[in-house]
């Protein structure tokens, strides 16, 4: 492991340069199956008893009906929470946080915002993000958090109840969650878009280079 | 010609039919999931593949759920407590919810019914309802949650569980009670001990100051402020104090059996 966080401070050098290490692939592939069980039965038990005026068309949903779908979501917060915990601490032991997302600052998000908007923005070095990418980044990590924390909540809101009391209460944090899962959908049409606009990225999260 | 082509059956509108069926369609996509054939779908459209019968997917979901049984047994603490509310936070009207339409719901003649009790305890009479009405009662306005996900705040009055369960010398080292109730197709669940003996649990009679009405479950229900909805019975017939897992009407369907709060 240690060799392979030691390959993120590598100088680029053709092709060996290794972009995402293995641990990083890893816990991502991971973490995209299972956010996407988590999102398509969660929208089965949305479909229980909708927040608002609209329903998820049956063809997205996993479980076919509400217990279905509470067995699939109820199965993958596991595989979604342990590998949340092996990316937060490979992340903060590695000093892979620090290194991709910091610093972190408003004149910077500005000024690459503007640059992508302008088709200015470079991607020849796929080892440094720029900073609308260390926002993004940085904030879904947040919001993962923030989706774990609450689906807690609703789960255990008297075992837990100090955890829902953060958060307002159970209706209040039960909506939180629902936000949650609607800004992790955002990202990842965004980030998929991407991903398929700049290739090499994609490529670099599969075989590494 | 247009027109005539779109009425699958004469007379029928073709699109009008479709939204009939959807309308069943929980029903049917329940059935089908017991049949073991829902989630076996959903997977096989998820890959893209055909899932042979060495590996079973409802049964590996099966086996997490019983596993978060246990996770759910083990992090329960007997003393922790559902939060209260004032009596300005309670929800009106309460919501009915059952898996029949309100007039549907059983009438139970309060005069003639009797709790019936059986299994491991001392003392196996019936109660009448005068006979319990006596009890010392206790009031709770707390959150009822319902698996579905919507929740409504209720005041609820009657007696401890563990305080019956001690007057008809149960044996509380035994693992449930497990409560059978008038509902149409024979309405029954387990109540694990330790959430028997929780001193919020209670044999409630009123709703909001009054009989418990029919829509609520009278003439008893079962409050479990630590559980979901459908681990707190309605119209409740009998109690039996038993060491076996006898299921549950949703339970069985594939609802997890803790389903704890």
């Amino acid at each position: 492991m240690s060799s392979l966080a030691a390959s993120d401070d590598r100088p680029l050098t053709g092709a060996s340069t290794v972009i995402q290490p293995g641990w990083v692939r890893t816990v991502h592939w991971i973490n995209a199956v299972a956010m996407i069980m988590m999102i398509m039965s969660g929208w089965q038990i949305y479909n229980a008893s909708p927040l608002f005026d609209f329903r998820f068309s049956h063809a997205v949903t996993l479980g076919g009906w509400l217990g279905g779908a509470l067995l699939w979501h109820f199965a993958a917060m596991w595989l979604l929470m342990v590998n949340g915990l092996v990316y937060l601490a490979m992340g903060l032991a590695t000093g892979r946080f620090r290194r991709k997302l910091l610093p972190l600052t408003p004149a910077g998000v500005i000024a690459d915002t503007r640059a992508a908007l302008t088709g200015k923005l470079s991607h020849d070095d796929l080892t440094k993000y720029n900073y609308v990418q260390k926002l993004l980044y940085a904030g879904i990590i947040v919001v993962g958090i923030l989706v774990v924390l609450t689906g807690l909540s609703i789960w255990k809101p008297v075992q837990l109840h100090w955890l829902t009391a953060l958060f307002g209460d159970y209706a209040v944090a039960r909506v939180i969650h629902f936000s949650c899962m609607a800004a992790i959908v955002a990202f990842l049409v965004v980030h998929v878009a991407l991903a398929l606009l700049v290739p090499k990225s994609l490529r670099a999260m599969v075989i590494g280079r | 010609m247009g027109r005539l082509r779109s009425l699958l059956i004469p007379g029928v509108d073709k699109q009008l039919l479709v939204k009939d069926a959807v309308k069943i369609m929980p029903d049917l996509a329940r059935r089908r999931f017991i049949a073991g054939g829902a989630s076996l779908g959903a997977l096989t459209l998820l890959t893209g593949c055909d899932v042979t019968d060495s590996f079973s997917a409802d049964d590996l979901l099966a086996k997490v759920s019983k596993f978060n049984d246990a996770v759910q047994a083990a992090i329960f603490n007997p003393n922790a407590l559902a939060p209260t509310y004032p009596e300005s936070a309670i929800t009106k009207p309460f919501p009915f919810n059952a898996y029949y339409e309100l007039d549907e719901a059983p009438e139970v003649d309060g005069k003639a019914w009797k709790l019936e009790v059986r299994g491991l305890v001392d003392n196996k009479k019936s109660w009448t309802l005068d006979e319990l009405y006596k009890l010392p009662q206790v009031t709770q306005i707390t959150r009822h949650i319902c698996v579905e996900g919507w929740s409504a705040i209720g005041s609820w009055t009657g007696t401890p569980l563990r305080d019956f369960l001690k007057l008809v010398g149960a044996d509380t080292r035994a693992k449930y009670c497990w409560f059978q109730c008038a509902d149409k197709d024979g309405y029954n669940s387990p109540l694990d001990m330790e959430t028997a003996l929780h001193p919020q649990t209670q044999m409630t009679f009123k709703f909001a100051d009054q009989i418990l009405p029919r829509a609520y479950g009278f003439p008893m229900k079962i409050r479990v402020p630590t559980k979901l909805g459908f681990k707190n019975p309605k119209y409740v017939l009998s109690m039996e104090v038993t060491n076996e897992y006898k299921g549950g009407y949703w339970e069985d369907q594939g609802y997890n059996s803790f389903s704890g709060s």
